[in-house]
């Protein structure tokens, strides 16, 4: 017999383990049948008829979602940049000051995380064609920019929240004593508070990515016929049929994310341990 | 503060730092009230002081991390008023020794010549020689998580004293260390003192620590300073009740003056009634005014229960004696504490050094004792 398990070993329960088992299925089957069914040699893609890479083929010659893939990374690549720019240094706002109607600040950046997406995309369609019209006719990457800025206006308050968070545990007199030892405000910043937030900014990098690339509510009410993404156009594919190469074209997304999430976490744990 | 430039302290030297009536104020809190105090070159100072004192926003002022919502601080006679942190002749080093955890130790200890564009050989060569004064030499090149406690505070010292300021501030530099290694640090930064022979201000709640490093103290209380002196002068000759009892431990008796000579005078307290206590010199005080009477528990002697009271030298008969019973003895190996209850109720705190191995009085849990002490053991209080 096993020897008798602790009070809190519940992972040594069969029922637990059971039940764990029971959500991984639950969580992973349909992914893994997505990507099984990339391969599948049959254009109505129901019943499985044999191995293929066809639709790879094809997904690589399918021009519009090529340039739908490329306006998906354009777009995810400044969001990023821009969210990291802006949540930071409202993360450092929110850590460091007091002030008249903080907590009505703090609110407002929760908001674009609260909000339906589904509102979002309304008020920003709204936006762009009544307040601000964005031109159709600009040129890359100007062309995107109204889905850029929608994107970083849920991006941003992730990483503000992400950055506040690792704030918490920053010892304020490291900072004291970077200006005590000659360091003017700028350069105690960029030598000591920035190194202490790079994993915050690290994984408010990803989450805003890998959110940007997902997005399909927001960016369907904000794309013209223009500028359409790798999700619009995923959507718009479906429309006809489920064809395997939707189940391919989702497969690439997966793996970018994936590839994407892993690198990010490589970063950040060199970034832990410096030698 | 008339009492500044007293105290063995060579006369006609320069302050090297200068509080005149400086006043911090947050809203209507008051963290520092109106202090002047003048430290001297070469001095080791510590402010001593109750948590909430007001003396570590004295440092911090000092250190041009707060700004004086009053008054001007000098240092070496230049005005502080609209200087930043970053230009002044002052390095601290901190609490928490704020090491940046992600540099090296060598890089720790450059950062501030970095920052002042020391070139590259004559830096390390100032890194070494800081780092070989804290004896840290060996370890330039681990990550501060690599250290102890103790190490990372040696990398703070040699952080700041590599900048060669013209005062180094400690703010409570010891506390975070444990009771061995606080004793040997307390003997090391004394002797890293005289080897710079750089002005170091010490803050500190913790009073052993400043008797034993300081050569001047400020006490401070509710923002003010409530007496300025050597260690020796602090112990013996407090000024206030606050003193008497932040500094060491003490017995208090409330009491009143009902005879002040020119070369004696005595007082009644009722916690001691029917004896008195008596000291051979006037405590120019009004007579049977309200005094204070503080008696250290290192002064009063302890003698076994007999009929006769102990006589105590030069002291009328029934003065500065009293009669109780041991309630605890706490045995402390160097010293044992008694605590004594008097007649009156009154408990009280007598030491005795265990000086043979083998204690010939042998006094036990609950024997009556007489109780007595010196004619120049009280201090006498006013207000």
């Amino acid at each position: 017999m096993a020897p008798r398990r602790a009070p809190l070993e519940y992972n040594r329960m069969w029922q637990m383990k059971l039940w764990l088992l029971a959500v991984f299925i639950f969580l992973y089957a349909p992914l893994v049948a997505l990507v099984a069914f990339s391969f599948n040699d049959s254009k109505r893609n129901i019943v499985w008829q044999g191995f293929t890479l066809d639709y790879y083929r094809k997904l690589f010659r399918n021009e519009d979602l090529l340039i739908a893939f490329a306006n998906s990374l354009t777009i995810a690549f400044f969001a990023t940049i821009i969210s990291l720019f802006i949540g930071a240094l409202a993360g450092v706002l929110l850590w460091r000051y007091r002030f008249f109607g903080k907590t009505a600040v703090e609110g407002a950046f929760t908001l674009p995380i609260v909000v339906p997406e589904i509102c979002m995309g309304v008020s920003m369609l709204l936006f762009f064609t009544r307040v601000l019209p964005w031109p159709n006719d600009l040129f890359w990457p100007l062309n995107l920019g109204s889905i850029i800025i929608a994107h970083v206006s849920f991006c941003f308050p992730f990483v503000a929240l992400v950055v506040r968070a690792r704030l918490a545990s920053f010892n304020k007199e490291q900072e004291e004593a970077a200006r005590d030892l000659g360091a003017n405000d700028w350069q105690a910043f960029r030598d000591v508070l920035l190194p202490h937030i790079r994993p915050a900014l690290i994984a408010g990098a990803l989450l805003a990515f890998t959110l940007s690339l997902d997005d399909f509510v927001i960016t369907f009410f904000t794309s013209g016929p223009d500028t359409v993404t790798f999700p619009v156009k995923v959507y718009s594919m479906l429309r006809f049929s489920v064809t395997p190469e939707v189940n391919a074209a989702s497969t690439m997304l997966i793996l970018v994310t994936i590839v994407l999430m892993a690198l990010m976490m490589l970063m950040q744990g060199r970034g832990q341990k410096k030698p | 503060m008339d009492q500044v430039l007293d105290s063995g302290s060579k006369t006609a030297t320069k302050p090297i730092i200068s509080f005149r009536n400086v006043s911090k104020r947050w809203g209507s809190t008051v963290a520092v009230d109106n202090v002047s105090l003048d430290v001297e070159p070469g001095e080791f100072f510590a402010l001593l002081g109750p948590s909430g004192c007001g003396k570590t926003t004295l440092l911090r002022m000092l250190a041009g991390l707060e700004v004086p919502t009053e008054g001007t601080i000098l240092i070496d006679g230049q005005d502080m008023g609209n200087i930043p942190p970053n230009k002044r002749a002052v390095n601290m080093v901190f609490q928490s020794y704020a090491v940046f955890p992600h540099m090296t130790v060598a890089d720790n200890v450059a950062y501030g010549l970095k920052i002042d564009g020391v070139p590259e050989q004559e830096r390390a060569r100032r890194v070494q020689e800081a780092l070989d004064l804290v004896q840290l030499g060996h370890l330039a090149e681990r990550m501060p998580d690599q250290l102890s406690g103790g190490q990372r505070q040696r990398v703070a010292l040699a952080r700041a004293l590599v900048k060669k300021p013209k005062v180094l501030l400690l703010d409570e530099p010891l506390s975070a260390l444990d009771a061995k290694l606080r004793e040997a640090m307390r003997f090391e930064l004394s002797q890293l003192q005289q080897k710079v022979g750089i002005t170091f201000i010490m803050v500190t709640h913790d009073q052993n620590e400043a008797l034993a490093i300081a050569s001047r103290i400020a006490v401070m209380n509710k923002g003010s300073i409530a007496q300025l002196g050597t260690p020796s002068d602090l112990y013996e000759f407090p000024a206030s009740r606050f003193v008497a009892d932040f500094i060491g431990s003490v017995n208090m008796f409330e009491g009143t003056l009902i005879d002040d000579k020119p070369d004696e005078a005595t007082v009644a307290c009722p916690e001691l009634e029917p004896y008195r206590i008596h000291v051979p010199h006037a405590v120019l005080g009004q007579e049977s005014s309200n005094v204070w009477v503080a008696i250290r528990p290192e002064k009063m002697n302890l003698h076994k229960d007999a009929d006769a009271p102990p006589t105590v030298p030069e002291c009328p008969a029934a003065h500065n004696i009293s009669r109780g019973e041991i309630q605890e003895i706490s045995y402390l190996g160097d010293i044992s504490i008694f605590h004594i209850l008097l007649a009156n109720g009154r408990l009280i705190r007598i030491s005795r050094p265990n000086r043979s191995r083998f204690d010939q009085d042998n006094f036990g849990w609950g024997e009556k004792v007489w109780v007595s002490w010196g004619g120049t053991s009280p201090v006498v209080l006013q207000g």
